[in-house]
C-alpha cells in the first residue's frame, strides 16, 4: 500500500507546533483557499488522526475564517473528530446487506478481540469501533472502513487478523495488500462496461461533428466563453446529448439536455466561469455502480465530463467522491495526470485555442445529504452540507455562484459514448422515454452479487432470473428513498415510465423481515438528515422511535396512524428529498408486507414506548447484574437494539 | 406595487422581488414563523411559513411573490401542520414555559399558542444541553434553542463578529460559540451587539434583568401573536 506516507505519530505525543506544521503544510497545498476547508480538515485529520483544537487555531489564523465556521462544517461530517478517535479508527457499514450477511457478529467480535465497547474509544486511546451508513460494498460484504480506507468481504478470520494488526500498532500501511482489495464483480456487461473508448476519442469526435443550419442560428443566440468565436461544435454536441434522449442517473431523471443547455444560456458576472461537477457522492444504500466506473472507467467519466465542458462552456470541472471511496483517490488523481499529459485536460485541449478545462477531486467526509446537488455544492465551496433553497438552481447560480451543471458518474459515462457514436444510436437503445441502458448494483438474498448493465426496460424478473435469486420475497429498487417491489409486481420494468431507480437493487428472500428492513432505512435517514429544517431534523428521529416502538412489543394501531401522519408531515414540509422520502420503505413495506408489522402489534390500544425494565438496562449492565431479581418483571430480558 | 395575488382569497399587492411573507405581512396578513425576521435574509429552516402555493407546499419566506399566485395559508390543514412542527420544537428542546422568564415574550410559545396547540403531542426528548453562564452579561441556555440561526445571521451579517454558528448534524445540530474554550464569555460578545436582541425564545438571556416585566403585562400576554403582525420583542437590552 502506498497510501500513508505520514507516519503516524501518537495523539498524545503532537504538541501545538508539530499540529501548526502539519496545517500549514496543508492549507498551503490548497492555496489558503477557505473553499477548500472540508479537504484540509481531511488531509489533517488523516495526518493527526482528529482534528485537535490547535489545527482548528492554526486553520483560523491562515485561512482567516472565524472558528465558528471550522467548527460548524467539522462537526457536520460523520468522519471529522473534533475529539480523539483512536488511531484506529473501524466503522462496520451498516447497510442491510452487511447485516444480512452478520456483520453485527463480526463488530461484537472485533469489540471483544480488542476488549472496547462499540462507539468509544479504548481506553490506551489506539482503536475505536462504530458504525456508519452503507460503504457501497454491497455485492461482497460485510465490510468495514479503517481511517477511512474499505476493507470488504470480511470473515471472523480476517477480523481476528485485523485485531491482532492493531493490537501489535501495525501501520495501515504495512497491513496485507489484500485487504484492501475491491471486486468490481461486473456480471452483464452493455454500451458503458464492455467499452473499449480510448482516451481521447469522444472529445475528438465532439470537437468533429459538423454543425447543421438550425443549430447554426441556436448557437448565434449565445456567447460562450473559453472557445473561438464561430466554433459550433458545442451546440452540435448539445443536440446529440438531445437527440439521445439521455436523462439524468442519478435517480431524478432530469433531462440532460435541459440541464446543459440551462446552463450554457445563464449569464455571466464579471469574473465568473460555467463549473462542470461529477456527483459521486454514491450514497444511496445499496449502490455501488459508480465506485466500479471510476475504478475501472475512471477515462470514460472524466472525458464525459470533458465532452459537458465542451458542450456548456465550462473551464472548471470537479469530481465529488464520496469520503467512503477515499481509496480511489490516488488511482483517479493518476487518471487525471495522464490525460493532461495527454492534452485532454488544461490549457488547449487537443490544441484547440483557449478550449481549457480541468478537473479537481474533492473528497466528501460521510453526508448522505451532499448526494442533494445543492448540499453538493455547499460542501465543495468548504461549507456545512445543507441543501439550498430554490429557486436558483445551479445551472444559474451553482458552485459560488456561477453556472453550474451537476451530473451522476453514470450520465457523464453515456455522455461520453454519445459523443462518439452520436444521439440517434443512443436514443436506439431501451425504450421510448428511457434510453440507453441502467447499471443496476444488485445485492443481498442471490447467488450472483454484481453490477448489471441492461438496456432500460428489462424486468424485475429477470433481473432476479439473472443474479440467481431464490425464493424472493421483495426487492428494494433505488435503496430506501426508492420503492419496494413485491412479486405481484416482478413483471414491473426498471425505466422511467415504470420504475426509475439510481441503480440499487436489493433482493429480499422468504427468510426475511421485511419490517427489520424498513427500520434499517428509517435509522439511516435518521442518521443522514442534516438537521437544516425541522420537519426531517425531528421527524425522522420521531419515525425512528416509532419504528424501535414496534420493534420493542409495544405497538399498536395508533403508532400505525402516527407514522402515516408523520410521513405527511415530512412530504409536504420537509426542504429536500431526503424528508420527502423518509417514510417512503415505512409506507411501502406496511402496503405490502402487512403481517411483518402485524406481528408487532402486541396492543389493541395505545401503549407508551416507555419500558421500566428496559430502562433499567445500563443499571444492569453498570452492576454486571442480568438475574431475575435485577429485572422488574421476571424472565423479560429483551434488552432490544 | 401594481401587482397583486391573493392569500386565502384576500388579495395582497406586492413589489418585484418581495417574498410573499414580506407582501402578506406589509398588508397586515400574519403568517405563522420563526427563524423569518423581516431585518435578515431568510433562511427558511423552521417551515412555519409553508403556505400552499397553487397547491404545492412552499415556504412563504423564501418564495418570493408572483402576479396571479394562490396562496393558502390560514387553513385547518396548513395550520394543523405547523402545529405539528410547533409541537416538534417543543419536545426536541426543553421548554418549560412556566419557569421561563421570557415567557410571554417568546415567540415560540406564542406561536403555540395561536396555533391552538394543547399538548407536546410527542414523547418529549428530554436531550442533556448545558447552560453557559460565562459571559459577564449574558446567560445562554441552550435547552431551549430551536436553532433558527437569527443570532448567528445577526452576528455575522450585522454585528461582523461571527459569535455564533450551528455545529452537529440532525437531531445532533447545536449552536456553538467563537471560542476555543467553547465559553461565551470568552468571546467578543456585547450587550451591543444586534445578536443579543433577536433570539426569539430564551436562549440568550440577560443577567440581572429577568422578570423586569411582570408575567401577564408581556407582549403576547396582552395580544396574540397573530394579531402582532410587526412583531417586536421588548427589549431586553
Amino acid at each position: 500500500m502506498k497510501h500513508w506516507q505520514g507516519v503516524f505519530v501518537p495523539l498524545n505525543e503532537l504538541h501545538a507546533g508539530a499540529v501548526a506544521g502539519i496545517v500549514d503544510r496543508v492549507v498551503a497545498r490548497y492555496r489558503r483557499d477557505p473553499t477548500c476547508i472540508v479537504q484540509i480538515l481531511r488531509e489533517v485529520q488523516e495526518a493527526c488522526d482528529w482534528i485537535p483544537p490547535e489545527a482548528i487555531d492554526r486553520m483560523q489564523a491562515t485561512l482567516g475564517v472565524p472558528r465558528t465556521k471550522i467548527e460548524g462544517v467539522a462537526g457536520f461530517y460523520s468522519f471529522f473528530y473534533t475529539r480523539p478517535r483512536g488511531r484506529y479508527r473501524v466503522l462496520f457499514s451498516d447497510n442491510i446487506t452487511d447485516r444480512m450477511l452478520g456483520s453485527k457478529a463480526l463488530m461484537d467480535r472485533l469489540c471483544n478481540n480488542l476488549w472496547i465497547e462499540r462507539g468509544k474509544v479504548s481506553e490506551d486511546g489506539l482503536v475505536s469501533v462504530g458504525q456508519t451508513a452503507c460503504t457501497g460494498m454491497c455485492d461482497q460484504g460485510p465490510a468495514l472502513l479503517v481511517n477511512n480506507y474499505a476493507v470488504a468481504g470480511l470473515t471472523a478470520a480476517r477480523i481476528d487478523e485485523i485485531a491482532e494488526l492493531i493490537r501489535t500498532k501495525v501501520p495501515l500501511a504495512e497491513w496485507p495488500a489484500e485487504y484492501f482489495r475491491i471486486e468490481d464483480n461486473i456480471r452483464r456487461a452493455d454500451i458503458l462496461l464492455a467499452t473499449d473508448l480510448k482516451a481521447g476519442d469522444a472529445i475528438k469526435a465532439a470537437v468533429a461533428r459538423a454543425p447543421g443550419e438550425e443549430q447554426t442560428a441556436s448557437n448565434m443566440r449565445s456567447w460562450r466563453e473559453g472557445l473561438p468565436a464561430g466554433l459550433s461544435g458545442p451546440i452540435a454536441m448539445l443536440d446529440e446529448i438531445r437527440r439521445a434522449n439521455l436523462r439524468g442517473r442519478g435517480g431524478a431523471g432530469f433531462t440532460t439536455a435541459l440541464k446543459w443547455d440551462a446552463c450554457r444560456n445563464a449569464q455571466l458576472k464579471a469574473g465568473q466561469q460555467r463549473v462542470v461537477v461529477c456527483n459521486a457522492d454514491e450514497g444511496e444504500p445499496g449502490t455501488f455502480k459508480d465506485r466500479v466506473l471510476l475504478a475501472r472507467y475512471a477515462d470514460l467519466v472524466f472525458e464525459g465530463m470533458t465532452v459537458a465542458a465542451y458542450a456548456v462552456g465550462a473551464r472548471r470541472g470537479f469530481l465529488y467522491l464520496r469520503g467512503e471511496y477515499r481509496y480511489l483517490l490516488d488511482h483517479l488523481n493518476a487518471v487525471l495526470a495522464h490525460r493532461r499529459r495527454e492534452k485532454l485536460l488544461g490549457s488547449d485541449i487537443l490544441g484547440i485555442p483557449v478550449a481549457d478545462f480541468d478537473i479537481e477531486i474533492h473528497v466528501g467526509a460521510g453526508a448522505y445529504v451532499c448526494g442533494e446537488e445543492s448540499a453538493l455544492i455547499e460542501s465543495l465551496e468548504g461549507k456545512r452540507g445543507t441543501p439550498r433553497n430554490r429557486p436558483p438552481f445551479p445551472v444559474t447560480n451553482g458552485y459560488l455562484d456561477q453556472p453550474t451543471i451537476v451530473n451522476n458518474v453514470e450520465t457523464f459515462a453515456a455522455a461520453a459514448l454519445i459523443a462518439l457514436n452520436g444521439g440517434d444510436w443512443y436514443a436506439g437503445i431501451g425504450t421510448r422515454h428511457s434510453a440507453g441502458t441502467k447499471i443496476l448494483s444488485v445485492s443481498g438474498d442471490c447467488e450472483r452479487p454484481g453490477l448489471y448493465e441492461y438496456p432500460f426496460g428489462v424486468s424485475v424478473r429477470q433481473v432476479l432470473a439473472d443474479c440467481g435469486a431464490r425464493d424472493t420475497q421483495a426487492v428494494q429498487v433505488s435503496g430506501p428513498s426508492g420503492i419496494c417491489v413485491a412479486p405481484a409486481e416482478f413483471d414491473r420494468t426498471i425505466g422511467f415510465e415504470d420504475i426509475p431507480t439510481a441503480g440499487a437493487f436489493t433482493v429480499f428472500d422468504n427468510s426475511r423481515d421485511m419490517f427489520e428492513v424498513a427500520r434499517n432505512y428509517v435509522h439511516f435517514f435518521q442518521h443522514e438528515s442534516c438537521g437544516f429544517c425541522t420537519p426531517c431534523r425531528v421527524g425522522t428521529s420521531l419515525l425512528r422511535n416509532l419504528m424501535d416502538k414496534l420493534h420493542n412489543g409495544h405497538g399498536s394501531p395508533y403508532d400505525f396512524a402516527e407514522i402515516q401522519k408523520l410521513n405527511q408531515l415530512l412530504q409536504s414540509m420537509s426542504h429536500c428529498g431526503l424528508g420527502h422520502t423518509a417514510c417512503n420503505p415505512v409506507l411501502d413495506t406496511i402496503a405490502k408486507f402487512r403481517p411483518a408489522y402485524d406481528r408487532r402489534m402486541e396492543h389493541d390500544d395505545f401503549s407508551p414506548a416507555f419500558d421500566l425494565d428496559r430502562a433499567l438496562a445500563p443499571a444492569r449492565q453498570m452492576t454486571g447484574r442480568d438475574d431475575a431479581a435485577a429485572h422488574i418483571i421476571a424472565g423479560n430480558s429483551g434488552e432490544g437494539a | 406595487m401594481n401587482q397583486t395575488f391573493t392569500i386565502d382569497g384576500r388579495t395582497i399587492p406586492f413589489a418585484e422581488g418581495q417574498t410573499i411573507i414580506q407582501a402578506a405581512t406589509l398588508a397586515g396578513v400574519f403568517i405563522p414563523h420563526l427563524c423569518y425576521h423581516p431585518d435578515f435574509k431568510p433562511h427558511g429552516s423552521c417551515k412555519l411559513c409553508t403556505v400552499k402555493v397553487n397547491g404545492r407546499h412552499t415556504a412563504a419566506c423564501t418564495m418570493r411573490a408572483s402576479a396571479g399566485m394562490v396562496v393558502e395559508s390560514d387553513t385547518e390543514e396548513i395550520n394543523g401542520e405547523r402545529r405539528a412542527l410547533t409541537q416538534m420544537l417543543f419536545v426536541e428542546g426543553n421548554h418549560f414555559c412556566p419557569s421561563c422568564e421570557v415567557s410571554g415574550n417568546c415567540q415560540l410559545q406564542a406561536t403555540a399558542y395561536h396555533l391552538g396547540m394543547m399538548s407536546p403531542h410527542y414523547d418529549h426528548f428530554f436531550p442533556n444541553r448545558a447552560v453557559d453562564a460565562s459571559h459577564p452579561e449574558f446567560l445562554l441556555d441552550f435547552n431551549r434553542c430551536i436553532l433558527c440561526s437569527l443570532c448567528v445571521r445577526a452576528s455575522r451579517d450585522v454585528d461582523g463578529k461571527n459569535v455564533f454558528a450551528l455545529s452537529g448534524r440532525g437531531i445532533a445540530t447545536h449552536l456553538i460559540v467563537n471560542a476555543k474554550s467553547g465559553q461565551l464569555g470568552d468571546t467578543d460578545f456585547t450587550p451591543a451587539d444586534k445578536a443579543a436582541q433577536v433570539c426569539p425564545v430564551g436562549v440568550i438571556l440577560r443577567k440581572r434583568r429577568g422578570f423586569a416585566v411582570p408575567i401577564g403585562e408581556r407582549t403576547y400576554d396582552r395580544k396574540s401573536i397573530g394579531e402582532t403582525v410587526e412583531i417586536r420583542r421588548e427589549s431586553p437590552a
